[in-house]
């Protein structure tokens, strides 16, 4: 236990080990009741709120009853865990996770650099305030607000994108958006954009800013271009924090959003917009049937852990940055 | 030097010229995509409600009228649910941050025994979690379901303003502290009196994030609490009229022509009119607030992201 170990100890008794720490400890605690009364009732929330629910976790090996009570479960092996990797829905859910969660990744990353980028080169410096604000006010608002602007603005009639499409005369006549389950994942990739991309800019911006400036200076004098400058010096600054994201992100693989989906989905979409989080909700919730859903939870857990343990040894491997 | 760089400024300014103009251009059409549905939004919600089912209405209403907010102010429900989400919002936010600020100060001090212990545990969570399912049982096994506090428990603490708001204080001059000690100060009063005021930009910056997640939260309402009618909210009453409207257009009926209209003497509202109108309303305390903490926020996520 890390508790245990107080840095501050040189640790002279090594011979008596540790009793002296255990006493040195509880002298430090009686010292500290103050910093222990400010902060162990909020350990104690956190064991409640965060870390019981991990006990939930063997629901996934049981026949879980909810009128039965916790301890008198029957247990099940694997068997819900078997169930998922045959259903033929799950890997669909699966498919339609994994796209949407890269397409998002991707997009995501490549609007909010280039926006960041963009930014930067503007030198009217309200005008890029100003900019600014206005591509943060989409973060502010809520999915619902955002899922009921998005399903306007596609409708049918009177949706902008339709009436642009058509007198652009891209497209012949209006589509209905989201009856056509092909269009999901991008039309979710883009309003993931829409709510997003200032907000993502922001540290991208502030990667920017830590640039050296004399860089930029001592290329202008060289005479590389604006193009040049951004390819050789801004980009390669922003390394660092971009592969910081990246590796933060990868553990979010199969976090392709929930809400976004939830409320743009509809009986004509499913096929292509129900991901991980709307089944476990659909088999949980909806069924009745916690221990799928719970199996198809850990599942989620699990890999996402996989992930982001790969892509950090893979980014220690390549001496890049990396999350620890 | 000085001339060098005139002189190189000169020989690319037709190049930096399409640059900037092409960029110009771009931040423009980024505005214009960000705003109008907005802007789009609020004039669909002050025009007529059947004047707006003939469509053509983009910035502008055509029929001018308040009637769509009078319809959703008259309503009990929607007044009662807009307290619930005022309710929320204050006492959440007030307890959230009060208390992240006070944990944010513990693991802050760097001579905490506990200090990694509970760092370690809160940052864990960022990543394991029981999911769905378990914190459902959990919520039941609590008596939380179908009570108002379940929108304010859970949520007490974020791990995310906690390492914000402790590389904050972490960030505050050592020497303040030592001399408080030196004059007999407990750590009681170093927080409240010291490290709580000094953090007021952090503080600032967590109040936001807290209070608009509380705001827009409509999720815990759906899975909680949806048989509660007193305990709904202004974002759950849209998200239903949202998933309602959704629901007859995938059936292609017009929507408009139909679903709860209601009359009252010649006004009619339609659902279409209704969402605006609603949008706009759970809208409109976010977008007046937030502008104005922007320089506290970039700040925060800045920090937070960099040493989290």
């Amino acid at each position: 236990m890390s508790l245990q170990q107080s840095p501050i100890e040189p640790s002279p008794m090594k011979q008596t080990g540790k009793p002296t720490g255990i006493k040195y400890f509880l002298k430090k605690c009686t010292e500290q009741k103050a910093l222990l009364l400010m902060s162990i009732p909020f350990v104690i929330w956190l064991i409640v709120f965060k870390y019981i629910p991990l006990y939930g976790w063997t629901m996934a090996f049981q026949d879980f009853k909810p009128a039965r009570p916790i301890l008198e479960q029957e247990w099940a092996g694997f068997e819900h865990f078997t169930f998922l990797f045959t259903d033929a829905r799950f890997f669909e859910v699966l498919r339609n996770t994994l796209a949407m969660s890269i397409i998002n990744l991707v997009l995501g990353f490549v609007t909010a650099i280039t926006l960041a980028v963009l930014l930067n080169e503007l030198r009217n410096l309200t005008f890029k305030r100003i900019v600014q604000t206005i591509s943060y006010m989409p973060h502010f608002l809520s999915w619902v607000v955002a899922a009921s602007i998005v399903s306007y603005a596609l409708s049918m009639e009177h949706g902008i994108v339709n009436i642009l499409l058509v007198n652009l005369g891209i497209i012949n006549e209006p589509i209905i958006w989201l009856g056509v389950g092909e269009y999901f994942w991008g039309i979710i990739g883009a309003s993931d954009v829409w709510k997003n991309v200032g907000w993502n800019s922001i540290i991208y911006l502030a990667a920017i800013a830590m640039i050296d400036t004399e860089q930029y200076e001592a290329a202008e004098i060289d005479g590389a271009s604006r193009l040049q400058r951004i390819w050789h010096i801004t980009l390669p600054g922003m390394k660092p924090v971009i592969v910081i994201l990246l590796i933060m992100n990868l553990g979010y693989i199969l976090e392709s959003g929930f809400e976004a989906q939830y409320l743009l989905m509809n009986p004509m979409n499913m096929d292509f917009a129900e991901n991980l989080d709307i089944f476990v909700l659909r088999y949980g919730i909806s069924m009745g049937n916690f221990s799928l859903a719970t199996a198809a939870g850990i599942f989620k857990t699990v890999v996402s852990f996989i992930f982001l343990f790969s892509a950090n040894a893979i980014a220690k491997k390549l001496g890049e940055a990396r999350l620890f | 030097m000085n001339l060098l760089s005139k002189v190189a400024r000169k020989h690319r300014s037709l190049d930096d010229l399409v640059f900037d103009s092409i960029n110009l251009v771009f931040m423009l059409l980024l505005c214009t995509v960000m705003l109008y549905p907005m802007l789009n939004t609020l004039a669909v919600s002050i025009n007529d409600a059947t004047d707006s089912i003939r469509g053509g209405i983009y910035l502008w209403p055509r029929e001018f009228t308040f009637f769509n907010y009078e319809h959703v102010f008259g309503q009990a429900e929607l007044l009662h649910a807009g307290m619930i989400s005022v309710l929320r919002t204050v006492i959440g936010t007030a307890l959230s941050v009060f208390c992240t600020a006070m944990v944010a100060y513990t693991i802050s001090r760097q001579y905490f025994v506990l200090r990694k212990f509970v760092t370690l545990a809160f940052v864990l969570t960022m990543y394991l979690n029981g999911g769905l399912i378990p914190t459902y049982m959990l919520m039941r096994e609590l008596h939380l379901i179908g009570t108002f506090w379940i929108y304010i428990f859970p949520g007490i603490i974020g791990v995310f303003n906690l390492i914000v708001v402790r590389s904050f204080i972490e960030g505050l001059p050592e020497t303040i502290f030592e001399s408080a000690r030196i004059d007999g100060a407990g750590e009681f009063i170093m927080f409240f009196k010291i490290a709580l005021p000094l953090s007021l930009p952090v503080i600032a910056t967590v109040s936001l994030f807290v209070a608009v997640g509380q705001w827009n939260q409509w999720f815990d309402v759906f899975l909680y609490n949806s048989s509660k009618e007193h305990l709904s909210t202004l974002q759950y009453e849209l998200m239903k009229i949202l998933q309602n409207s959704n629901a007859s257009m995938s059936s292609k009926t017009a929507a408009d022509a139909f679903a709860g209209s209601q009359s009252t003497e010649n006004n009619v509202v339609t659902p279409t009119s209704i969402r605006a109108a609603m949008t706009i309303i759970v809208s409109v305390p976010i977008i007046c607030v937030y502008p104005f903490l922007q320089k506290y926020f970039v700040k925060g996520l800045t920090l937070g992201g960099v040493k989290g």
